[in-house]
């Protein structure tokens, strides 16, 4: 479904991601773990056309997003939780939601997307006229979430949705992803709680230093005595 | 007590009062067009009231010039200044997006300078009157007010009503709401963010060219008649917090009763000295403006 070949990019001169070769297929949830400063985010960046590639190429269901303006992305299908969740802090939870669905192809599905998202987050219901900035983490992160859904997506990326958030929310979060993943939505995950995210991902990829140093199955990983020791540190 | 019998249990401090609110009625639609821009591009168009004055130039031609009607030679005026906002934007504040504000603010000031030039070139420097008078009407035994402030001050409202359900209903005023809080993750949410500056610029010359129809009823237009009005609305949306459209709106209703009040109780010209002694001495205060959100 998402093919990213040979992608390079940065900000500026400066260079974060190295010729990163990911695929994600229709169904899957696939994980980035590595530690801080390793090219994650800007993975995800370079994806859903917040920062220009310096090299390579993205293509999703065959349509490469360098031919189309970055803004148009998302209609493709890529949605994007953005690190730190990014929420419109002086507008409402359901203004939030409505932004989600800016795009022209979306708004005809509205009513029928804010129900979906409302039944998967009942409490966003609740707090639907609350302004976003004043909710704790655990629902600022429902309502990107949320957000994100509003478009209808083939593809989740989430960049650290557990940064941040307590320990009992954390779990909650991982719950939450579970359950996305079994309405059948492709799941591509940026996270440093490698220990948590690879319980619930398929496959994962290990970045270091802005290149793509190992990848394998969860079990694989979970079980490389080198991954415990540097991620999980047991 | 004497001092409070003779001039604020008066009928003529009433009086004083509606003016202001009536004043402030047409401040509060310009405030809100320079802070739409502000809080959207995140550039304050020093120059605002330069787009006002071509405006005014511009009803003016179209009605005594060209001799229509005054509804549509309004609708044009709007409609040149909204078109003079999309090429100020493309023409200048496009080179100076990102970059420090003192490069923004010297670039749409001497664009001020320019506009008062190019005026004083084409037009003269004669001060030229529409020529309408709307008279006046009597709101109680002894209170009379200008008709046609009266008419500016509902005009104002109505399109102060109209923008706020614009930017509250609309998919394209939640995103304008939005990328004033967030812009670099716009592009996530489907936004070009380019055709909303356009959008933007568009409808904050449309705000004021209606500001100047509105205008041209009680003022001649001349090239330097921005001055008059400019800077108040320029210290108006700073002290609302700049970007604030709501902070904006009460301030604009502060600041034009301070000069009702202090015009009331010296000459005119003193009402003006004192909002901007208020202004001067906010920035002491509170910096960040009288209606600043906590952060």
């Amino acid at each position: 479904m998402l093919e990213i070949k040979g992608v390079t990019a940065g900000y500026g001169d400066f260079t974060a991601l190295f010729n990163a070769d990911i695929e994600v297929k229709a169904g899957e949830a696939v994980a980035v773990i590595g530690p801080n400063g390793a090219g994650k985010s800007t993975l995800m960046r370079a994806i859903s056309g917040m920062i220009p590639l310096k090299g390579g190429a993205v293509t999703m269901e065959g349509q490469d997003t360098r031919s189309i303006p970055p803004h148009k992305i998302v209609e493709l299908g890529i949605a994007h939780v953005p690190e730190n969740r990014r929420l419109f802090p002086r507008m409402s939870v359901e203004e939030n939601l409505r932004v989600g669905c800016y795009a022209p192809p979306f708004r005809a599905k509205f009513s029928e997307r804010l129900e979906f998202v409302y039944e998967l987050f009942p409490r966003m219901k609740e707090r639907r006229d609350q302004l976003a900035g004043t909710m704790s983490g655990g629902e600022q992160q429902m309502c990107a979430i949320g957000r994100a859904l509003m478009s209808d997506p083939k593809i989740l990326l989430m960049d650290e949705p557990s940064a941040g958030l307590a320990p009992v929310i954390v779990q909650q979060v991982f719950d939450l992803i579970r359950r996305i993943r079994s309405d059948g939505l492709t799941v591509l995950i940026v996270e440093q709680n490698v220990q948590q995210v690879l319980k619930v991902v398929d496959r994962a990829y290990l970045l270091e230093a802005g290149s793509i140093r190992h990848s394998g199955s969860s079990e694989e990983l979970l079980g490389s005595e080198d991954i415990r020791k540097a991620y999980i540190g047991v | 007590m004497e001092f409070l019998s003779e001039y604020v249990f008066s009928v003529f401090f009433v009086e004083t009062l509606l003016n202001g609110l009536l004043y402030g009625g047409v401040l509060a639609l310009l405030s809100l067009g320079l802070n739409l821009i502000f809080g959207v591009i995140d550039v304050v168009w020093i120059c605002y009231a330069e787009l006002v004055m071509l405006g005014m130039y511009t009803i003016y031609f179209m009605h005594v010039f060209y001799g229509l009607p005054l509804i549509p030679a309004a609708l044009i005026a709007v409609l040149v200044v909204a078109v003079l906002g999309v090429v100020l934007h493309k023409v200048v504040i496009n080179h100076v997006l990102g970059k420090a504000p003192i490069n923004q603010l010297l670039a749409t000031g001497g664009v001020l300078f320019f506009l008062q030039s190019i005026a004083t070139l084409f037009f003269g420097v004669e001060f030229l009157s529409l020529g309408v008078s709307l008279g006046s009407f009597q709101l109680s035994e002894d209170i009379y007010m200008s008709t046609s402030q009266f008419v500016a001050f509902l005009v104002a409202a109505g399109a102060v009503v109209a923008m706020y359900l614009f930017l509250s209903r609309s998919y394209m005023g939640a995103a304008i709401r939005a990328i004033s809080q967030d812009r670099d993750i716009m592009i996530l949410m489907g936004v070009d963010a380019n055709r909303l500056y356009g959008i933007t610029s568009a409808i904050g010359g449309g705000l004021a060219g209606l500001a100047a129809c509105l205008l041209s009823l009680q003022f001649d237009v001349h090239p330097f008649v921005g001055i008059s009005f400019g800077p108040i609305v320029f210290m108006i949306c700073v002290m609302g917090g700049l970007g604030n459209m709501v902070g904006g709106f009460l301030a604009a209703f502060v600041f034009a009763e301070l000069i009702a009040i202090g015009g009331y109780f010296a000459d005119l010209e003193w009402g003006t000295v004192l909002a901007f002694c208020v202004f001067v001495i906010t920035m002491f205060i509170r910096p960040e403006g009288l209606f600043a959100r906590k952060s």
